[in-house]
């Protein structure tokens, strides 16, 4: 196991209009770990891992993955990053317009690394790591149930062997059973693939099963982190109440009557 | 006082407003144009939607111009039979729809049916992340969504503007000679006699640059959208109404280019 961080940021601010949403982020994400981000909504988790992404500029600050600093990347090192990166989407983000098996394949065929009959075997196999038929691949996005999108948007996200691999909100609209069975291959599928794996979700039975090291968002910082497995009791108050969902405690909703 | 400055505010924030949209969509526009010379191209993309406004259009595009040409030699012949003018009518229509009719009408019927559903598909993918997860898959939403669209667009109109013009003529052929009485040699001789290339040419270019602005509206107003199915509403109707105006804009700029 490297100590180096294989994502690295520092001071990562981001504002929409007035709304501060990043006040000064700083993690770690160590390589070949899966890292969990709790926090509840609106903390900034989700703007978080689109900084990281490239989907969003942040205001200031410093992202690096393996020492690079991505706010400062050319579009083609840009790219270069993207082609070894995996992403699941909270609401799957499957294309409509494609069948599933387009869906799987769509950046190998994007990026002509395999034939369109050669996506149908690869799609088969990377379907069948999540646990569906190969006959999935011939069914519209709009055919399927919510935990099926899931699990499809999952294959997609491993279907090229990325090294890193972002997780938002992953079990988020499924019921705990269904919930479980994605938390558990998103486990098998990251240790399969040796990747480094970077999790948001305020579900704390799926980071609890997900991440080896956890991290918690409060208006716009990390107030804590450390190993996933201490999450409930941590001895720091705002991740406790946050994860035993306690009304009562440092952590105040804002609720107008 | 106060109220006439407020006015002027109103007018200097509308002004810098249509100014910024334009700097928008100017910059848009180039960005998606410089993907069409650069590769990978998404052919399997731009023949989709080639076939999508081409070949679906070709219905609505068709009944239009048809019923068109039988409107306008009927409200010609109304017209022309004070002034005995009636052997005018063939040159009318012939002229009225190569240069004018065909490709604006056509050039409307796309707008309403392709550059909304270009919009609320372009939208959709925006409000439930798919245009993010094209970033994340490697693909630049521009190159994918964008660029075989226009390219689309630009192509496909012509084409349906050329049929437009056949049919409309014949319109206004089958009123002439079934309802109107005229020969049917009579009429067509007249119809070619006066018909010049630059006519038929200048209705496809018009075609072209109306099926390009047609795309641009539907792909940038989706592009932008925010917040929802409302959002996605809101531009669908931007996206229809913008199309709309600028055909007929263009269509006036064109015919001052090639008939002044």
């Amino acid at each position: 196991m490297s100590a180096t961080p294989r994502i690295r940021l520092r001071g990562l601010r981001k504002a929409f209009g007035a709304k501060q949403v990043l006040d000064g982020v700083d993690l770690d994400v160590v390589a070949g770990h899966s890292t969990v981000v709790l926090g509840g909504s609106g903390s900034g988790k989700s703007v978080t891992i689109k900084c990281i992404l490239g989907l969003l500029s942040p205001d200031e600050g410093l992202i690096e993955v393996d020492g690079q600093d991505v706010t400062r990347m050319s579009r083609a090192e840009r790219a270069a990053l993207l082609d070894r990166t995996g992403m699941l989407f909270q609401n799957g983000a499957l294309f409509d317009s494609l069948p599933v098996w387009e869906n799987v394949c769509f950046k190998l065929l994007a990026q002509k690394r395999v034939t369109r009959a050669q996506a149908r075997d690869v799609a088969a196999e990377a379907l069948a790591q999540v646990g569906l038929a190969a006959t999935v691949g011939e069914l519209s996005p709009a055919e399927l149930s919510g935990g099926m999108q899931k699990r499809v948007a999952l294959a997609r996200a491993i279907a090229a062997r990325p090294d890193i691999i972002f997780f938002d909100e992953p079990t988020t609209g499924l019921d705990p059973i269904m919930g479980a069975v994605i938390d558990g291959l998103i486990v098998d599928c990251v240790r399969r693939l040796g990747a480094t794996a970077l999790s948001i979700t305020h579900d704390m039975a799926s980071a609890r099963r997900i991440g080896d090291t956890a991290a918690m968002i409060h208006k716009g910082r990390i107030v804590w982190s450390g190993p996933a497995e201490t999450l409930g009791h941590t001895g720091n108050a705002m991740v406790d109440q946050f994860a035993n969902g306690e009304r009562e405690g440092p952590i105040q909703m804002e609720l107008r009557r | 006082m106060t109220a006439a400055l407020d006015l002027v505010a109103l007018l200097g924030r509308t002004v810098l407003g249509l100014l910024r949209a334009l700097g928008q969509v100017s910059l848009f526009a180039a960005e998606a144009l410089s993907h069409l010379v650069r590769p990978p191209f998404f052919l399997r993309q731009f023949a989709r939607h080639f076939v999508e406004i081409a070949y679906f259009s070709l219905p609505v595009v068709a009944l239009t111009a048809l019923f068109t040409g039988m409107v306008l030699a009927l409200q010609s012949y109304v017209g022309f039979a004070r002034f005995n003018a009636e052997s005018a009518i063939a040159s009318v229509v012939v002229l009225s729809v190569t240069r004018e009719l065909g490709p604006v009408l056509a050039g409307l019927m796309v707008a309403g049916r392709i550059g909304a559903a270009m919009a609320a598909e372009i939208g959709t993918m925006r409000v439930t992340d798919q245009i993010d997860a094209l970033t994340t898959l490697s693909t630049d939403p521009m190159k994918y969504l964008v660029a075989p669209r226009l390219l689309a667009g630009t192509l496909a109109l012509p084409l349906l503007v050329l049929i437009a013009d056949i049919l409309g003529v014949m319109g206004g052929f089958l009123v002439g000679v079934l309802k109107l009485g005229f020969v049917p040699q009579t009429f067509l001789s007249n119809a070619w006699d006066i018909l010049q290339p630059m006519d038929v040419i200048s209705g496809l270019v018009k075609a072209a640059v109306f099926g390009f602005v047609i795309a641009l509206m539907g792909c940038w107003c989706g592009y932008a959208s925010r917040g929802g199915a409302q959002g996605v509403g809101q531009a669908t109707t931007r996206a229809v109404v913008a199309a709309s105006i600028l055909i007929l804009a263009f269509d006036y700029l064109l015919t001052a280019a090639f008939f002044s």
